[in-house]
């Protein structure tokens, strides 16, 4: 009960955040679109950081390092400190530059421009927010798998059917993500972006804070760092995945197994000599056969978990962040910068966030493996760790309310993006920009931004058993499939507006075959292991490539625009 | 003398840029759960390190590719265009 009323306390500080930069709102649609481009250099970094890093940063890389080990890192974090950097130095800035220059507050209306096509922003519209929906459903569906643990035993008489026995009494999923979209949706329609940027900055150092006073608690109840080093599952020389050690809740320490607890056994790998390795802490795939019980009927059944990464696998994961190189909600908050050189800390910064952020994480999961059983839920690895290691309540709950922070600064920015897209790109579009007052606009955006937040919810709850790893991954895959598309636009003059439908058109349509074809969100690679993302992005590239050379070039008043001078930009 | 060897600066990023990828793919650690200080495994710790270089490479391109003209372009007047 304790931790949800930290859990609560901490909400309705988000909310007085709400109505302080509800305040400093000047009341142009220019403010609550963009922040009328006065963002500075550290809030620049917190709210992209934070908009970056979702449930997908703590709870889904934990999991996925409980899954496949601490090639998880490599896999995303590192990569994405190399590629986003990148990506925020040669696009971000960039598109800033013309945002600017022009008075463009979205993506659609900078490709409308620069490939002089009205359809072109028709046809983006709805595979943006078809891409950018998964990514909000993990937000949601993240922090319903955090909060139940975490309550477990507060409302026995109330909550009576829960996800797991143990957590019986637990806040349920559909509670936690009915009131997170609440308080969202509360100060993204109060204070706009810059509402945003100020509720990012402060769950920012929230979760980066908690994060790491969460570790330290981790590390303390394992019995140190070096203990910690132990923890992880073992094959025996028998071929049997072994758990050496168990947390005793009443001694409040780590206690040997004797003789260790078989979980599991090998499969299959590549490697001979498995005898006595810690397969959560290298790479080398090893196919296991683990026993989970099901948690209401108590029946015993096998699956089977490939822990390690594939090379091939692993290589391919460089197109996934490609991403945020067409992420509207990230444009948004480029857009929101006072200047190009409020990008410079972002820069630099970013990677040793990933890092501070990650590290920490993929270890904690790497340890779950040692004594968390191998069937829970990857989502709730993280959760059941802080209950089982962090007994007291109150820091519990500060904790939670960190995984909250992380998954509440990306939802803002998303539920915002959306809002600001529907009003600037289809209906002002549309009627033109006489037609509405200024006080028009943000209304029409507010009542969008409602209306998605309650479709995001009712979704939500239909896929509330998602891997939210994996969902995270396909819709990275959507956007890093139209990466093309924006590299384009910047630093190729012969790009014209029919390579970008045909690009536009090929990474969708092999997205949804992809998509289709996993199941709708599962895990899948093909061939050798690559990644449908880097296929999408390769189709999607053949295409821009293919179809621009065929067709007539931009007009030069065009290429003047975007492409100025006889010195490059 | 910054004019000159701005272009080489924007060569020598790209060209780190592309080691830095190469250097990701530490194939060489694939299998070795060796724990470096006692609880970090090498595969992680090499990964923590590549980040930092990511964030080293970040402040040299800022530093010698700078993109001056681009930030001079944005500031100057607007000339018009789709606005809000």
């Amino acid at each position: 009960m304790t931790t949800l009323v930290v859990i609560i306390l901490y909400l309705c500080l988000l909310l007085g955040l709400g109505f302080f930069s509800n305040r400093l709102f000047r009341g142009t649609s220019k403010d609550y679109f963009v922040a009328s481009h006065s963002i500075g250099p550290f809030l620049l970094l917190m709210s992209v950081f934070g908009t970056t890093m979702t449930a997908f940063a703590l709870v889904g890389s934990t999991g996925k390092s409980f899954e496949r080990g601490i090639g998880t890192y490599g896999l995303m974090a590192s990569i994405s400190g190399l590629v986003h950097a990148g990506i925020f130095f040669l696009v971000g800035i960039r598109l800033w530059a013309f945002g600017k220059k022009h008075g463009y507050i979205t993506q659609i209306q900078f490709f409308r421009s620069r490939f002089e096509s009205d359809g072109l922003g028709y046809l983006l519209f709805p595979i943006l927010v078809l891409l950018v929906v998964p990514y909000l459903l993990i937000g949601i569906i993240g922090a319903g798998k955090t909060i139940e643990p975490v309550t477990a035993g507060a409302f026995t008489e109330i909550f009576t059917n829960p996800s797991a026995p143990q957590w019986l009494g637990g806040i349920p999923p559909w509670l936690t993500g009915l009131v997170v979209s609440l308080v969202v949706l509360t100060y993204v329609f109060m204070g706009g972006s810059r509402g945003a940027a100020y509720a990012n900055t402060f769950q920012t150092i929230v979760f980066m804070v908690m994060g790491l006073v969460a570790f330290v608690y981790i590390i303390n109840g394992l019995g140190g760092l070096e203990q910690a080093g132990r923890v992880p599952a073992r094959i025996n020389d028998k071929g049997v995945v072994v758990q050496d050690y168990q947390f005793d809740r009443k001694a409040g320490e780590l206690q040997k197994n004797e003789p260790p607890k078989p979980i599991g056994k090998v499969l299959s790998s590549e490697n001979s000599n498995l005898t006595n390795k810690q397969p959560h802490l290298s790479r080398t795939p090893v196919l296991i056969e683990f026993k989970k019980k099901n948690p209401k009927t108590g029946e015993i059944s096998a699956f089977e978990r490939e822990l390690g990464i594939p090379f091939i696998t692993f290589i391919s994961y460089f197109f996934i962040p490609l991403s945020v190189g067409m992420f509207p909600h990230l444009f948004q908050h480029w857009l929101t910068a006072k200047s190009a050189k409020a990008f410079r800390l972002t820069v630099i910064a970013h990677p040793l966030c990933i890092m501070v952020v990650w590290v920490p994480c993929v270890l904690v999961g790497a340890w779950a493996s040692g004594v968390l059983p191998p069937g829970i839920p990857p989502p709730a690895v993280l959760s059941a760790m802080l209950k089982l290691l962090v007994g007291d309540p109150i820091l519990t709950g500060l904790l939670t309310a960190g995984v909250l922070a992380a998954i509440m600064s990306s939802l803002d920015s998303q539920f915002l993006c959306l809002g600001t897209m529907f009003t600037n790109d289809i209906v002002v579009h549309r009627a033109g920009t006489k037609k509405y007052s200024d006080k028009q606009v943000i209304l029409i955006a507010r009542v969008f931004i409602v209306v998605i937040v309650a479709l995001t919810y009712a979704l939500a709850m239909f896929a509330k058993d998602a891997n939210v790893f994996d969902l995270a991954i396909w819709c990275f895959s959507g956007f890093s499939a139209l990466f093309p598309v924006v590299f384009a636009a910047l630093y190729w003059k012969r790009a014209t507006k029919q390579g970008a439908v045909a690009s536009v058109l090929s990474a969708l349509l092999s997205w949804l075959y992809f998509f289709h074809l996993s199941g709708y969100g599962g895990e899948m690679v093909v061939g050798p292991g690559i990644i449908p993302a880097a296929i999408c992005f390769m189709v999607a590239t053949i295409a821009m490539i293919g179809v621009s050379l065929i067709t007539k070039p931009p007009s030069e008043e065009t290429l003047k625009k975007f492409f100025p001078g006889s010195e490059k930009l | 003398m910054r004019k000159s060897s701005y272009p080489l600066g924007q060569k020598v990023i790209v060209v780190l840029f592309f080691v830095l990828f190469l250097i990701h793919q530490d194939f060489w650690w694939w299998d070795d759960a060796t724990l470096v200080f006692g609880f970090l495994p090498v595969g992680l710790a090499f990964h923590a390190l590549f980040s930092i270089a990511c964030a080293l490479l970040g402040w040299a391109a800022i530093k010698f590719a700078w993109p001056k003209k681009l930030e001079i372009f944005a500031e100057e007047t607007n000339e018009g265009g789709e606005k809000r």
